[in-house]
């Protein structure tokens, strides 16, 4: 993947997103406080915008990546912000300055996000977050990549693990956030960050196989 | 959804403009999203923040004597990093500066980035988070205590201290011993409405109530059957008290969340200074009012501080703010 599949990744993150905000907002209101889809859409917004009109250095996939991170962390508000801003600069300093991304360095980079998220919320898996949907599906990229699955086969494996790991979020108790404040009435709602991420994911494996919109 | 807006995304931004034309002598900075008092040279800031919606806090008690900046964030959602290190750099008076921080996970990550970016800047700063709210369990199952109406006390005091000449860790020490004696319960009778959603945050029945309720409308301990304004305050005196027994002189707030009348947060106090005369307790301070509200929610919250002459001293040090003005 070059610098400019990385811009349409962010491009189509941010229209499933948009695409999506209701449905994430109303995922929110049932466990949290009904804002998840209105704050992420902003942030997403903004960082699809900044990068079109490169206002910031976004020479390499990387720049791309850690230009979406400040963005987010700039515009989106809550606690969204600063945890997909984290994932994405975190994943944008894995890449260094490289101008093509490989299987296995992007790989790494999905490692990358995954333990700057954690690190800094200091949630486990299992608690219900963003990272039960995340973490299935860096572990699910690397088997593909292990195999010898491409780009494609890798990313689309790691979005379908984002989607079933987002279902086993249903009847997990949530330990952190907002959510966490609701306690037995969080069990049977599917949890909003998790389910923004396998947008993220799907966005992913939408570009890595050439079917953008 | 009936409110009076005029657009339903514009909504902070217009309270904004609207904030300074009512308050001329504070700065409100649009663009970054700050309201601030200016420096003031060689003394502790204070800077608070969070989501919008709390009316006055936080910006209304920007002002001599409680914070110099707050920054609201949209609706019920954190603000950014950006906001807080724009007010940061811009009420740093040379002496350091206090962030006072509600214990919610946006708040506390974004108040934590923003205090790393300042330091890389160069400054000083240090950070105090309110969490005085009984109804949550405080363990590793949760993010832990909520902040709410402790924070109105952290600020006065805080920044009264501030004001005195105190230097940072020292003010900082006076926000963390006022969190430490301050307890909080609050009850909702209604839901509230966000405006960019048009729709009830939560569903409460005509004769239920939500007991411990957040100030987001985040349920709290269990949903109860309505009943006299005694037993609520009884409720929620019962649990601030098995959380910390209530003894000697306290500062008392009776706390509207938006949408009830002030008789009835009288006829609550009057209950609460029952209770509390009952159980051995003296109130030597008090407010009434709507302090930190959850948008048009109807209920209140009872926020409990046990005081020390040092404390009430610094509750009694003359204030200047939009929301809260006296002996000056």
């Amino acid at each position: 993947m070059d610098t400019s599949a990385f811009q349409a990744w962010v491009h189509e993150a941010s229209l499933l997103i948009t695409e999506h905000a209701t449905r994430l907002t109303e995922l929110d209101s049932a466990i949290g406080d009904g804002d998840h889809g209105i704050n992420l859409r902003r942030g997403f917004q903004a960082a699809d915008d900044m990068i079109e009109k490169s206002e910031s250095d976004t020479e390499t996939p990387g720049a791309v990546l850690r230009t979406v991170g400040r963005a987010l962390i700039s515009k989106t508000g809550g606690a969204s912000g600063p945890i997909y801003g984290t994932g994405f600069r975190q994943a944008g300093k894995a890449l260094g300055d490289v101008t093509e991304v490989d299987a296995v360095l992007l790989g790494s980079a999905l490692e990358a996000a995954f333990n700057g998220i954690q690190q800094l919320g200091a949630a486990q898996l299992g608690d219900k977050t963003l990272l039960d949907a995340l973490g299935p599906a860096v572990v699910a990229y690397q088997a593909a990549v292990g195999e010898g699955g491409d780009l494609a086969a890798a990313t689309r494996a790691a979005a379908d693990a984002a989607e079933r790991g987002l279902a086993e979020t249903i009847p997990m108790l949530a330990r952190k956030g907002r959510a966490s404040y609701l306690g037995e009435r969080t069990i049977g709602h599917e949890d909003p960050g998790a389910a923004s991420t396998a947008l993220i994911m799907r966005a992913l494996a939408m570009v890595a196989a050439g079917e953008t919109s | 959804m009936k409110k009076l807006i005029n657009d339903p995304e514009g909504v902070l931004n217009d309270a904004l403009v609207g904030f300074a034309a009512a308050n001329p002598d504070l700065i409100v900075n649009l663009e970054d999203r700050y309201i601030s008092r200016g420096p003031t040279a060689g003394k502790v800031s204070l800077v608070s923040g969070g989501g919008s919606g709390h009316e006055p806090l936080h910006g209304g008690f920007v002002g001599y004597g409680m914070l110099d900046a707050a920054c609201p964030g949209e609706v019920f959602t954190s603000p950014v990093p950006d906001q807080m290190l724009a007010a940061t750099k811009a009420v740093d008076g040379g002496a350091g500066v206090l962030h006072v921080v509600k214990n919610y996970t946006g708040d506390v990550l974004n108040f934590q980035m923003a205090a790393e970016l300042a330091g890389d800047d160069g400054l000083q700063v240090e950070s105090v988070l309110v969490n005085d709210d009984v109804a949550v369990e405080n363990s590793t199952y949760t993010a832990g205590r909520r902040g709410t109406g402790g924070t109105v006390f952290v600020e006065k005091m805080a920044g009264a201290a501030a004001e005195r000449g105190a230097d940072l860790a020292a003010v900082a020490a006076v926000g963390r011993e006022v969190n430490d004696r301050s307890r909080s319960f609050g009850v909702a009778l209604t839901a509230n409405v966000i405006p960019a959603t048009g729709k009830p945050g939560f569903e409460l029945g005509d004769t239920e109530i939500e007991l411990g309720v957040g100030i987001h409308g985040e349920p709290g301990r269990t949903r109860g059957q309505m009943s006299t304004a005694r037993e609520i305050a009884g409720v929620a005196l019962d649990a601030i008290h098995t959380d910390m027994p209530l003894s000697g002189d306290v500062l008392v707030m009776v706390n509207g969340l938006g949408g009830t009348p002030l008789i009835e947060l009288y006829v609550v106090y009057a209950a609460v200074a029952e209770w509390l005369e009952g159980h051995g307790a003296t109130i030597t301070r008090n407010l009434v009012g709507n302090y930190i509200t959850s948008l048009e929610m109807a209920g209140c919250s009872i926020t409990v501080a046990r005081m020390t002459p040092d404390l009430t001293e610094l509750w009694d040090a003359p204030v200047q703010t939009p929301a809260l003005r006296w002996g000056r």
